[in-house]
């Protein structure tokens, strides 16, 4: 037991501080941003570390607080699923909150990024590492 | 005929915020797995998902193959007058189908 924790925390010491993003995502990013720098914050990304079963994984996406026009889309973008987009989100006059769940698959472990484009044209972004142990099936 | 799952409330007050909860019953295919014959199976997905209030945009989303299958949403709406919501779904080969709920406001 206690080998297999050294072995453990040894994996977690290795594993990069922040992985650079592939170049599919990246453009993936820029075709919802319209090229805007993406900002840290502002937008929530709700997904559980440590995935049971890539399948079906539940998550949600907000900007909390935000007053209803601030917010003019929401996106959701994977790192390494065989297509970056997961999901694109308009809102109109009726929604109450920026704020969508929907459940995803995930082919493997991965980082997930969620942008929020604000009606003022600025882009905020916020990135979470997830481990599937399960792997959607895609082949 | 698609089999849906549409959990909305039949009343809601005035200016409040309504939780709506939608499941469409459908496979997702993402077009990147193989059949039993070795083959890919070719995507079927459902694209485009509206929600409309008395013809009033709610939400519109865009989905990619990463979407679970029986692709289930849930968003909110702003109860400002009774009447109905509109729910649409647009998928490959055609695929559509509408739901329709009403909803009166006090």
């Amino acid at each position: 037991m206690k080998r297999r924790a050294l072995v453990m925390a040894a994996g977690i010491a290795l594993l990069p501080a922040a992985r650079a993003t592939p170049e599919a995502l990246a453009a993936a990013i820029r075709s919802f941003t319209g090229g805007v720098p993406l900002r840290e914050g502002k937008v929530q990304l709700e997904v559980a570390p440590l995935v049971d079963n890539g399948n079906t994984v539940p998550v949600v996406i907000s900007v909390p607080g935000a007053p209803g026009a601030e917010v003019a889309a929401l996106a959701l973008f994977n790192e390494r699923n065989p297509q970056n987009e997961v999901l694109r989100v308009d809102f109109g006059p009726r929604a109450a909150t920026r704020s969508v769940s929907t459940r995803i698959r995930l082919a493997t472990s991965q980082q997930l990024v969620a942008v929020a484009r604000l009606a003022d044209g600025s882009c905020w972004s916020q990135r979470v590492e997830v481990v599937v142990t399960l792997a959607a099936c895609i082949e | 005929m698609a089999r849906t799952l549409i959990t909305a409330p039949s009343s809601a007050r005035r200016g409040e915020a309504i939780t709506l909860r939608v499941l469409l019953q459908h496979p997702m295919e993402s077009g990147f797995r193989v059949g039993a014959d070795g083959r890919l199976l070719p995507r079927d997905i459902v694209r485009r998902f509206s929600c409309s209030w008395n013809g009033e945009r709610i939400i519109a989303v865009e989905l990619f193959p990463a979407i679970a299958a029986n692709p289930y949403l849930e968003f909110s709406a702003w109860a400002l007058d009774s009447g109905t919501l509109d729910f649409v779904w647009e998928g490959d080969h055609g695929f559509q189908h509408r739901e329709q709920r009403t909803i009166s406001v006090a």
